[in-house]
């Protein structure tokens, strides 16, 4: 089963560069299917990237986040060759992990 | 006693005549809802329908359910008109397209 | 009633037929070349192979928002989810590519044609939905999801390769191509536009929020990942929705005017880039 995270991060300078595309679909829980009943909510809560270890960038979801999200945000440090891991969880307590490598 | 029989034979009267109005409502609903339908279906041939007439037939049949039959008959003779104004369009356009094409 | 008098009165007002210079006969080439002129010489500024890109070859804000959006492209998941596709057999055995030339790999471009044999246009859409029933496999929805995915994969391959429409030398070929020129052109709905009302003389500015695709090269990047669905749609899908925001009731998806709508405006994008799958606003 394919992950539903993909990331890219480049070190340059004294900054890393991470962009990351999370597939989930986010549902918020006040849309109505075609039926007219509400769609329950189920959408991912907490997002967190680590480097060595520490946490560099942590992202608190919910309800007002759109499908299949994109993130992208820069953190000191990091270096080529290095890994940087990627994890979520959502309301239904369902996760996904993944580790990369800093290009 | 004969004032009371004219009484009662007016109120009969009245009541008669309501009757006859209401049915006469009905069927005014179903000649206008007729004409739209057939209206809307020489639309349907040109493939040139509107959604606003659509919207006006729906409007029409369900106050016509709820015995709103002024309303109904009202929405039925907008959908008619609608649906005629669609079939114009489709006529002149196909009358009047090439003038429009880039040459 | 007062939009009836309205239309009514505009329609009294348009110029009669036989207008000095219409020709009656459907001239593909002298269409292709005024086409291309027009939009050229409107847009000097955008090079001829960016015009693929829609909004983005008419507005540099958007441009750069989503030259950041394509480092990760929203329509990767269908790109993926189609890859798979076409790896999965259906319950005969037969795969997707056996339905196409060279295993359905780098042959979008080709799409839609002229089919002699049958007497109309096959689109993509129709060719993928043929191949489950040739198979014994029951049709997708045209307007999204595992369509979209097929297609999304197909174009992925395909990214780059000139757009190669053919009209045969058959006179249903020609009229299927003018049956498409003339929807594309034809006004419809309650509001009253042709695809051209917006796609011709309206490119590049705005339509409230949205910045109007040219036609050059239209389909070129299709199927998209359009932001306003949060999800993958098809041409089908978008052509049904065109009709309906102009509130006129869409047609079924791949009608014969869809398809030939397609062919119409896949010719007038001859030469031109795929550029598909696409991520729009």
């Amino acid at each position: 089963m394919a992950s539903t995270i993909r990331v890219r991060a480049v070190a340059g300078g004294e900054l890393t560069e991470v962009q990351a595309l999370v597939q989930h679909p986010m549902d918020s829980g006040f849309v109505k299917d075609a039926q007219g009943n509400l769609i329950p909510p189920h959408h991912i809560e907490v997002v967190d990237f680590q480097h060595a270890g520490k946490t560099v960038f942590t992202a608190l979801w919910g309800p007002a986040v759109a499908k299949d999200p994109y993130i992208k945000f820069s953190f000191k440090g990091g270096q080529k060759g290095d890994e940087i891991a990627v994890s979520w969880i959502d309301n239904k307590g369902e996760s996904d992990s993944l580790t990369a490598k800093i290009m | 006693m004969r004032l009371a029989f004219a009484t009662v034979g007016l109120l009969l009267f009245g009541i008669a005549s309501q009757t006859q109005a209401a049915s006469t409502t009905q069927a005014e609903f179903d000649a206008a809802v007729a004409a739209a339908n057939s209206a809307e279906k020489d639309a349907g041939v040109l493939k040139n329908r509107w959604t606003t007439t659509e919207q006006a037939l729906a409007s029409a049949k369900k106050a016509a359910a709820a015995g709103d039959f002024d309303t109904a008959v009202k929405e039925a003779q907008r959908a008619e008109a609608l649906a005629k104004a669609s079939i114009a369009q489709a006529k002149e356009q196909d009358a009047t397209w090439k003038a429009a094409v880039l040459r | 009633m007062l939009r009836i008098i309205v239309i009514l009165i505009a329609a009294s007002f348009v110029a009669a037929p036989g207008v000095a210079g219409a020709t009656d006969a459907a001239n593909p080439d002298a269409d292709f070349k005024a086409f291309r002129d027009y939009f050229t010489k409107r847009f000097p500024n955008v090079p001829l192979t960016d015009f693929v890109n829609g909004p983005y070859s008419m507005d540099s804000g958007l441009r750069k928002q989503w030259e950041a959006i394509e480092d990760f492209p929203p329509y990767d998941f269908a790109v993926d989810h189609g890859k798979e596709m076409f790896a999965t057999p259906f319950k005969n055995g037969k795969t997707y590519g056996d339905c196409f030339p060279n295993k359905g790999i780098g042959v979008r471009q080709n799409y839609p044609y002229f089919d002699v044999k049958a007497g109309e246009v096959v689109t993509l859409e129709l060719a993928l939905n043929r191949c489950r029933e040739a198979n014994g496999e029951t049709p997708f929805s045209y307007v999204k999801d595992e369509m979209a995915s097929l297609t999304a994969y197909m174009a992925f391959t395909s990214r780059g390769k000139a757009f190669d429409i053919k009209i045969p030398d058959d006179p249903r070929a020609l009229a299927a191509y003018e049956n498409g020129e003339r929807y594309f052109y034809t006004r419809r709905g309650q509001l009253n536009f042709s695809c051209a009302s917006c796609h011709v003389q309206s490119a590049g500015q705005h339509i409230r929020t949205e910045v109007l695709a040219p036609a050059l090269g239209i389909l070129n990047a299709m199927p998209i990942y359009r932001s306003e669905w949060g999800s993958m749609g098809t041409i089908s899908r978008r052509f049904v929705t065109c009709n309906s925001q102009v509130r006129g009731v869409p047609l079924e998806p791949q009608d014969e005017n869809y398809r030939d709508v397609e062919y119409f405006l896949s010719y007038m994008a001859n030469g031109l880039p795929v550029s598909g799958p696409g991520a729009r606003p």
